[in-house]
């Protein structure tokens, strides 16, 4: 799961443990735009600790910037843990989850886009009046392989969750959180 | 007193006083009519301010010359983003302050209610860390987290947002345990090996240099970086906010360097072969252009806040703690060189490119109010400013002998601060003689806290450098844009001992030079409260030494240029 070397040099992801209150978003999206960054994608979830939340950011800057909202995102008192995964050897692993629906116009046109999918993870959620809701999962990589190949059909709608990564090895921040286990 | 509980505004008031605070700088208002409440039954005692800015630059200047966060509270709506000002100045500058604004019941919060704003939303940019408290019970924990979070590590400002339906309520928390806040770390001592590298640096250095920030003045490094400038023979520089920190007037110090700094301090730091910042940021009014500055010298960095490393200037050594701790863990692993030359050096600059200001003719001139001013005070006065000419001439003329006696608003820049910051020293160090340096323009922005400061006939004497003129940039658009002069003549100023007169305050005029030593021991011996000292002096100086913005320090002007320059690149 190595970051493909399709992605440009200059996209960073960061893994974060925050505290679970409101406001740490808004927070965090100000470091951000403060410098002018756009985040290219956002996964916010509950953790293994009730409490705290983890996020995953995908955004993309120049070197010298991206350390610089590191060190700001770090100085954010909601947040617990925040690591930039650009450097990291071996990269972690990483997931994403797309939903998407497809046009079809008879069962000719079903099967095609089937056959397509096949070579994808990809399951049939939902067929109504000829539209097909699908979701896909792997890396972002492979969500972008598995498009490519819908495209000769009439692709209606979108949604991807943002990439999600995890460290491989032993946890870097769970001793942070020692009392709140 | 009946045995019902709390309310939750009789608990954030206890829990102030537990706090130790002894006053609050603040206005009322609808939404914070709980709180002002339970002022009543206090000892706290509540400094009612003429307008929200006022509060905050006095609770500013309250922890400025103490150390210890200044309160303010305000009500919503307008009177909490009143304090927005008030609250990037002590952020830019690292200041510790509470701000308590009431704000619209919880039921009320989104629906556009009279007087609601979205205060956490506004002020996220400009707080160390904020709270919307919506129950009851959390106002002990977040109150006590408040001021740790104000107070330790880089010290900032943090806003409590306390609905009125909340400070009403009956409040049953118990006393909250310590903080518990994960992943907020307070750096204390560098680690080892990066002060052995350090000190291997320092033993090495040929032409080293100490450039001290404010970051010493708060950990009160001052006497560990003396000491270490003794051992090592080196020179030290400070910045406009480090001033202080170590006695200006001792025989290694070369004065303020950067922008309008001193030119021998600008030419230690072009010529030395080594240069570390204590608890300075390399901020862009330092460095000049960044990419000329100290190229060739060695750079350590020490600060508390590991944010500021690498962030305009690399360094080569990074030393995460407390400046004081740090000095102090350095000291004894630096061996002392021969920098005898180097000194010599920097001494002959000294002799050479003296702060200097025309002294023929009937002119009276800022730099000659301010040079008397110091000597009337012999550099014991604790001293604040405003923004502006008047207050590089003060940083320049006005010597700071001990730590926490120059207060100044560094990286905001804000005008209307110096005014109320000495209000709020004032209160703090009532022992202390307290001067407020300000200009026409700035004065003007904060005037109204005149009342505050004769109510409590608080002995504040404020001397106004009038020029006339917005003076600062006036000075730019002479010299970058062919002085056409846009938006800076303050035509229609008031008379300003006139105006002291109808608070009740005594004023003085200087209008003459040979004036300037009678009015100045006058004002120096009032007592009686407040008074105002209005010098009236050229209209048209200008503020030398002076490296134009985003220019490189050897490009440094030292008189009135003869030809045109270029307009300033690369920053404001």
């Amino acid at each position: 799961m190595n970051r493909p070397s399709t992605v440009p040099l200059d996209m960073h992801t960061f893994s974060l443990v925050v505290r679970d209150r409101p406001g740490v978003l808004v927070r965090i999206a100000l470091v951000f735009s403060r410098r002018g960054f756009n985040i290219e994608s956002l996964a916010v979830s509950p953790g293994l600790i009730e409490g705290f939340a983890r996020m995953t950011i995908v955004s993309r800057g120049a070197p010298e910037t991206v350390e610089q909202i590191n060190k700001q995102i770090a100085k954010l008192v909601d947040v617990v843990f925040v690591t930039d995964h650009a450097r990291d050897v071996p990269q972690p692993v990483e997931a994403e989850v797309a939903l998407l629906k497809v046009r079809v116009s008879g069962d000719a046109d079903k099967r095609s886009l089937l056959a397509r999918l096949e070579r994808h993870r990809t399951r049939v959620l939902d067929e109504t009046n000829g539209s097909i809701v699908l979701v896909a999962d792997g890396t972002s990589a492979e969500l972008d392989a598995m498009l490519a190949a819908v495209e000769p059909h009439a692709l209606e709608e979108l949604i991807r969750t943002g990439k999600i990564v995890m460290d491989r090895g032993a946890s870097r921040f769970a001793h942070l959180l020692g009392r709140h286990r | 007193m009946s045995s019902r509980p709390p309310t939750g505004a009789e608990r954030l008031v206890r829990s102030l006083s537990e706090h130790g605070v002894k006053h609050i700088f603040g206005l009322s208002g609808g939404a914070a009519m709980p709180i002002f409440d339970a002022l009543v039954d206090s000892d706290i005692k509540l400094i009612l301010t003429r307008h929200e800015q006022g509060a905050t630059h006095m609770a500013d200047g309250y922890a400025r010359a103490t150390g210890q966060p200044g309160v303010v509270l305000v009500t919503s709506g307008p009177g909490a983003t009143n304090t927005v000002t008030g609250l990037l100045t002590a952020l830019m500058d690292s200041v510790p302050m509470i701000v308590l604004t009431g704000q619209t019941p919880t039921f009320n919060l989104g629906k556009d209610a009279f007087q609601e704003a979205d205060v956490t939303g506004i002020t996220y940019p400009v707080v160390k860390h904020s709270y919307l408290v919506t129950n009851v019970d959390d106002i002990p924990r977040v109150v006590r987290e408040a001021f740790y979070l104000a107070t330790s590590g880089r010290p900032g400002p943090v806003l409590i947002d306390l609905p009125k339906d909340v400070t009403s309520a009956p409040c049953m928390a118990q006393d909250p345990g310590p903080p518990d806040i994960p992943g907020y770390e307070v750096p204390g001592r560098a680690a080892r090996a990066d002060l052995e590298r350090a000190a291997e640096l320092l033993s090495k250095a040929k032409r080293p240099l100490l450039y001290v920030g404010h970051g010493a003045v708060i950990a009160g490094a001052g006497p560990a970086v003396a000491a270490l400038s003794e051992k090592m023979n080196a020179p030290l520089v400070n910045t406009l906010l480090g001033k202080g920190a170590v006695d200006e007037t001792t025989a290694r110090h070369l004065g303020m360097l950067g922008m309008h700094g001193t030119a021998y301090a600008n030419k230690a730091v072009i010529g030395c072969d080594l240069i570390m910042a204590i608890g300075a940021r390399w901020d862009d009014r330092i460095t000049g252009k960044v990419s000329e500055f100290c190229t060739d010298a060695v750079r350590i960095h020490i600060d508390i806040d590991p944010a500021e490393f690498n962030k305009t200037v690399t360094s080569h050594v990074q030393l995460l703690g407390d400046a004081r701790l740090v000095i102090e863990d350095l000291l004894p692993l630096v061996k002392p060189n021969d920098t005898a030359a180097w000194m010599a050096e920097c001494n002959g600059w000294r002799k050479e490119f003296p702060l200097n200001y025309p002294t023929d003719g009937t002119a009276l001139r800022a730099q000659h109010v301010l040079d008397r001013l110091n000597a009337i005070t012999e550099g014991r006065a604790l001293m604040t400013t405003d923004v502006g000419q008047h207050q590089m001439w003060a940083a320049q003329f006005l010597l700071t002998r001990e730590n926490r006696m120059w207060l100044s608003s560094g990286g905001a820049g804000t005008m209307g601060f110096g005014f109320p910051a000495a209000i709020g020293a004032q209160l703090a160090r009532p022992e202390v003689e307290v001067w407020a340096i300000v200009g026409d323009g700035g004065f003007q922005m904060t005037l109204c806290e005149l009342a505050t400061a004769a109510i409590h006939k608080l002995p504040v004497k404020v001397l106004i450098i009038n020029n006339n003129y917005l003076g600062m940039v006036r000075q730019w658009q002479e010299l970058f844009f062919d002085n056409r002069l846009s938006g800076v003549d303050l035509e229609g100023n008031p008379d300003f001992v006139k105006l002291a007169a109808a608070y009740g305050i005594k004023g003085f005029a200087i209008r003459k030079p040979d004036e300037v030593d009678e009015v100045l021991r006058a004002a120096h011996a009032y007592n009686d409260g407040p008074c105002v000292v209005e010098a009236v002096v050229e209209k048209e100086d200008n503020v030398f030494p002076m490296i134009p913005a985003g220019a490189a320090l050897r490009d440094m002007i030292i008189e009135r240029p003869k030809h045109k320059l270029e307009k300033p690149v690369g920053s404001t």
